[in-house]
């Protein structure tokens, strides 16, 4: 469904992604993880259309769309911190993704009702909490059932009742045939919302494998260890290139 | 094209601060005329005013606005919307709110009193002073991603444009005293957009005969109906360069 294809991408003299040739299919629910500074984030804002790729291509169902923003009618985008233009109500802001997004009216309410949306939707954006602001961009990216889910961090800042309420929708979309693709620093959320992990590191996938393989592999049945053991390993190999130099 | 211009409008014309700056123009723009029996004084009063207070407003004002919205503006940057669309309501939101908030405070009070062929200019002028300066912060906001670099070029244009340029201007009369000047000095007006502003008011005014013989040739140039077709070109230019230069960096931003 999404295509990475040899996309590189650099800030000035750092290069924050190299050469990463990456394939998600629907129904599949994959958490993208890695240290600070290894590329993740880079890596979504070129799927989102936010960061320009210097090389490679972005294909969405085969078809590039490296320039063009039509495509990103197909993803609905939870960002790890929101912010919206203080003066406007919930219900304009609602009503503005509509006019964007050209929605025929069949909206997806789960979350908007779940979170009682309707009972402040008169309310001011800039006076509401962080994690009521992190239930309006969930509600949001989830409203106008988008078949590619993005999911920055999704349950930081809410709740314990919200987040369950989340990842019970996350999992309901996943069965429905959706494409997660989620990043979080909180890996029993991934371990039980995901499961393909892409490990990324100094801009490179490293690993690319089913979290039950991978767990089988390192024999832990915990996805933080197995974590904690791919840095450890990654650190090691740096301390060897070093010692070799 | 620009669905999202009207939810942007909403927003900014709430703005305490769009507010505030529509009231202290009024009301400055009230006591002028107020205090003036003569309402061509007042225009003159208002003029000195508005070759102040707006560039600043419209440099200051967009800049911070749009540091705020970075994160909104990201947020919109992921739906399927192209980025000069989102460009251009930006822009258009910012611009329309700051033009709206002069013709209210000064426009209104100018035409209530009678201001004249001078008034007229003075709201013409105002509204294209905004709009250049808006433009000016636009282009200043593209170029740096840091808030506070970004404010501190905007109040440098303004150091520049409303008081240092004009300093420059007299140093370069008195180091080349022995030349005749007049149309070298009919140059250096249009290279910046305030004192275009301001020489295209006061010509219309009696207070022009005080000015010596550039100023009679300014007002042989400017006061015609061509050299006003050429001020106001060179005002549009003032704009939409530097709007054109923030759209080509936006496009291609990494946000």
């Amino acid at each position: 469904m999404i295509t990475f294809e040899n996309i590189s991408k650099a800030f000035g003299k750092l290069q924050v992604l190299n050469g990463i040739n990456l394939r998600f299919n629907r129904g599949e629910a994959v958490a993208i993880v890695g240290p600070n500074g290894s590329g993740k984030t880079t890596l979504l804002k070129i799927l989102l259309g936010m960061v320009l790729p210097d090389e490679g291509r972005l294909l969405m169902n085969d078809e590039d769309v490296s320039k063009t923003s039509d495509y990103r009618s197909q993803i609905g985008y939870m960002p790890q911190i929101s912010k919206f233009p203080s003066n406007l109500r919930i219900s304009q802001l609602f009503d503005m993704m509509k006019e964007i997004r050209q929605a025929n009216g069949q909206y997806d309410l789960d979350l908007y009702e779940a979170f009682e949306l309707e009972t402040i939707k008169d309310k001011y954006l800039s006076s509401l909490s962080g994690g009521t602001k992190q239930k309006v961009a969930a509600a949001l990216a989830f409203y106008f059932n988008p078949p590619v889910l993005v999911l920055d961090e999704p349950t930081a800042g809410l709740d314990p009742l919200a987040c369950e309420i989340l990842k019970n929708k996350i999992r309901l979309e996943n069965t429905k045939g959706k494409l997660l693709l989620i990043t979080s620093h909180i890996l029993s959320d991934l371990e039980e919302l995901t499961e393909r992990l892409v490990y990324l590191q100094d801009g490179r996938v490293h690993v690319d494998r089913s979290i039950t393989d991978l767990k089988a592999d390192y024999g832990q049945n915990n996805l933080s260890r197995v974590i904690a053991i791919l840095m450890k390993k990654k650190e090691m190999t740096s301390s060897d290139i070093l010692q070799v130099a | 094209m620009i669905k999202i211009l009207k939810y942007i409008l909403i927003d900014i014309l709430k703005n305490r601060f769009v507010i505030g700056y529509t009231v202290l123009l009024a009301i400055l723009s009230w006591a002028f005329f107020g205090f003036e029996i003569n309402p061509e004084k007042a225009v003159l009063s208002l003029l000195s005013l508005n070759l102040i207070v707006v560039p600043l407003v419209c440099l200051v004002f967009p800049t911070i606005y749009l540091y705020n919205a970075t994160e909104f503006t990201e947020l919109l940057a992921t739906q399927p919307i192209g980025r000069r669309s989102i460009f251009l309501s930006q822009y258009l939101g910012i611009a329309l709110s700051m033009i709206l908030a002069f013709l209210i405070g000064v426009g209104l009070p100018v035409m209530a009193y009678g201001g004249g062929e001078a008034g007229l200019r003075l709201i013409l002028t105002g509204t294209l002073l905004s709009l250049v300066f808006v433009s000016l912060s636009f282009l200043a906001v593209m170029l740096t991603a840091d808030k506070a670099k970004g404010i501190g070029i905007t109040l440098a244009l303004w150091f520049f444009f409303a008081l240092l340029y004009d300093g420059l201007v007299l140093l370069i009369y008195l180091i080349f005293s022995d030349y005749p000047l007049d149309f070298a000095t009919m140059g250096f007006a249009f290279l910046n957009p305030i004192d275009l502003a301001r020489i295209l008011v006061l010509v219309e005014m009696d207070v022009s005969a005080i000015l010596g013989l550039t100023g009679a040739l300014f007002k042989d140039f400017f006061g015609s109906t061509y050299g006003l077709f050429f001020a106001l070109v060179a005002l549009l230019l003032w704009f939409i360069w530097p709007v054109l230069a923030a759209l080509k960096i936006f496009i291609r931003k990494d946000l």
